[in-house]
């Protein structure tokens, strides 16, 4: 029996969302050019004014935001709100330059929690579930959003936050958690050190997880589903949006409902800007028509996915995204060719190593070169060199035919690539351009 | 009749063969032969020792994969020809040798020792045990 946080809201008729939809955006327009002066700007470039825009139908005429729009608006440029009214900040770990400061109104925080707390019930989350939110706290939006979600549904909340793993394993089995937030590279490793201490998936009290801030393969999914013996579910968000739960899964796994009465999604062409058809892949952009203190309209993020309208088992009627693969920013073009390291991670699993991988880049003779770490494992070694250098051979191929291009494999001993308690670090690229 | 051989993987890089050895030194395991087999980017350090339980315990908490290989040792006469009349025994049995080690006898100068790797471990060993050709075996090889 399915469960929600919202009914009214997650399973309303979609004449019911566009109404809220239209209402919405119409009022953010208005909003934002009466008090982001960096948007109205915009907006005045392209000789737009708020009466242009009078639904949905409309949005496509105004101008885009980018990060590039963040970076130079940095700190105050894009706030919708006096300070006096704002209650906090949250920013990006700036893994891809600056950092993004977001900001919150209470209300912003309100319904942020709302959404994260969607995740949660989708997952299976009630108030007799111990949630255990082992994302970072602090600037991140992971732990504060989890952790607001996980006291709205009642969950009895353990608020670990990232790193020290044998005292993440110590809470989730001496107060039995249920329930697992965290990256999904920080539940693999928690996983492989449960395993490494003997403990079996029947032995562990945990049911579900709700993994997200990072692109994840379905077969990473699989491997955490079997380790934790729980079923993993991925959360979508951005910290400039309001941070996790801009979309998550439900219990069809299959792709991420987008809480469509705070995000009008939309798909476009990354070269062209141009709005494509409906089931096209594309960069996906969000307007967020809810948000008072940072209302951004028409947000590239950079995130390569396509929408589903297709109807859900699930009964929530709220559009949804596939899993992206990943995000123009971790895109790598490596002798022309565009490779994403989640696509890496699924020929890994699927000739059975472990999602402990490194992806080096390097330019060599002006040639880019693709080298890929992996860690040997006790059930891929064998004393035979010529077995173990098939096994190499084999994923070379698994790579060449996923990505279209020759990489190198090479064996590295165990445990050598270092373990991430928040994001990964997958790639490390060495050209010099 | 076999030896337990330890096989362990190494990264090929400086210091890992050393890291390994240290391990085992540290741990008071006594090496009665060694050979390393490598590629490009990793190799295969193949061990015989005098107690395998605490060799392979030593290399799991020292983090190392390693696996068990059943492997021939025999006894060789230390002399011209000596290993000649071990493989002509094999090659008239049909058996297939992957691959093949020394180490010496240590206090038993007469002799040398040699391991076999082969394909097919029991008809090696019957037909060199039914040319008298000796084979030992792990207390043996504890007690050289």
């Amino acid at each position: 029996m399915e469960r929600y946080y919202q009914p009214e809201i997650e399973c309303a008729s979609r004449e019911q969302i566009l109404a809220w939809q239209n209402e919405r955006l119409v009022k953010q327009v208005q909003h934002v050019w009466d008090n982001v002066p960096y948007y109205r700007k915009k907006m005045e470039a392209k000789g737009l004014t708020p009466a242009d825009i009078k639904g949905v139908d409309d949005l496509h005429k105004l101008p885009f935001l980018s990060k590039a729009d963040l970076r130079e608006a940095y700190p105050y440029g894009l706030v919708g709100m006096p300070l006096k009214d704002c209650v906090r900040i949250q920013s990006t770990s700036g893994t891809t330059g600056k950092r993004v400061v977001a900001f919150y109104t209470q209300h912003d925080i309100d319904l942020w929690e709302d959404c994260c707390a969607r995740a949660i019930v989708a997952a299976g989350g009630t108030n007799e579930d111990v949630c255990q939110v082992s994302y970072g706290y602090g600037l991140f939006t992971g732990g504060p959003g989890l952790n607001g979600g996980s006291h709205k549904v009642g969950c009895l909340t353990i608020p670990t936050s990232s790193g020290n793993t044998e005292r993440q394993i110590m809470f989730i089995r001496d107060l039995n958690a249920t329930i697992l937030c965290c990256t999904p590279s920080y539940a693999a490793y928690i996983g492989e050190t449960m395993r490494d201490m003997g403990l079996t998936p029947d032995q562990i009290p945990l049911k579900a997880g709700i993994f997200g801030a990072e692109a994840w393969s379905e077969e990473m999914r699989q491997d955490i589903q079997n380790t934790l013996g729980i079923k993993a579910y991925d959360i979508y968000g951005l910290t400039e949006l309001s941070g996790p739960g801009v979309s998550f899964e439900c219990s069809a796994q299959s792709g991420m409902h987008i809480n469509e009465d705070h995000f009008i999604a939309e798909i476009i062409d990354p070269d062209t800007g141009e709005v494509l058809p409906e089931g096209s892949q594309g960069e996906l952009v969000f307007t967020s028509i809810t948000k008072e203190a940072f209302p951004l309209l028409r947000y590239r993020t950079r995130d390569i996915c396509s929408l589903s309208r297709e109807k859900c088992p699930c009964g929530r009627t709220h559009v949804k995204m596939v899993k992206p693969k990943g995000r123009t920013d971790d895109m790598l073009i490596i002798r022309g060719v565009n490779v994403f390291p989640s696509q890496i991670e699924t020929v890994l699993l699927n000739y059975g190593y472990p999602a402990n991988y490194q992806i080096i880049v390097d330019r060599v003779k002006s040639t880019d070169t693709l080298d890929v770490h992996v860690e040997m494992t006790p059930e891929m070694f064998t004393d035979n060199l010529g077995e173990v250098s098939r096994r190499q051979d084999e994923l070379v191929d698994g790579l060449r035919s996923m990505l279209g291009l020759a990489a190198k494999v090479t064996l590295v001993a165990p445990k050598s690539i270092v373990r991430s308690e928040g994001k990964a670090v997958r790639v490390i690229d060495r050209r010099k351009i | 009749m076999s030896l337990k051989q330890i096989s362990v993987f190494l990264e090929n890089k400086p210091g890992t063969l050393h890291a390994m050895t240290t391990a085992l030194a540290q741990n008071g395991v006594d090496m009665r032969a060694l050979s390393l087999a490598e590629t490009k980017d990793f190799g295969i350090v193949r061990l015989i020792v005098d107690n395998v339980y605490d060799a392979t315990t030593v290399l799991k908490d020292a983090g190392f994969i390693h696996s068990l290989t059943p492997v021939l040792g025999v006894m060789i006469p230390d002399e011209p020809g000596g290993l000649n009349q071990v493989l002509q025994v094999l090659n008239e049995a049909a058996v297939n040798v992957e691959y093949m080690y020394a180490f010496l006898g240590g206090a038993d100068a007469d002799h040398a020792y040699m391991i076999f790797r082969v394909q097919d471990g029991e008809a090696a060993t019957a037909a060199l045990t039914a040319h008298g050709i000796r084979l030992v075996d792990q207390d043996e090889v504890a007690g050289l």
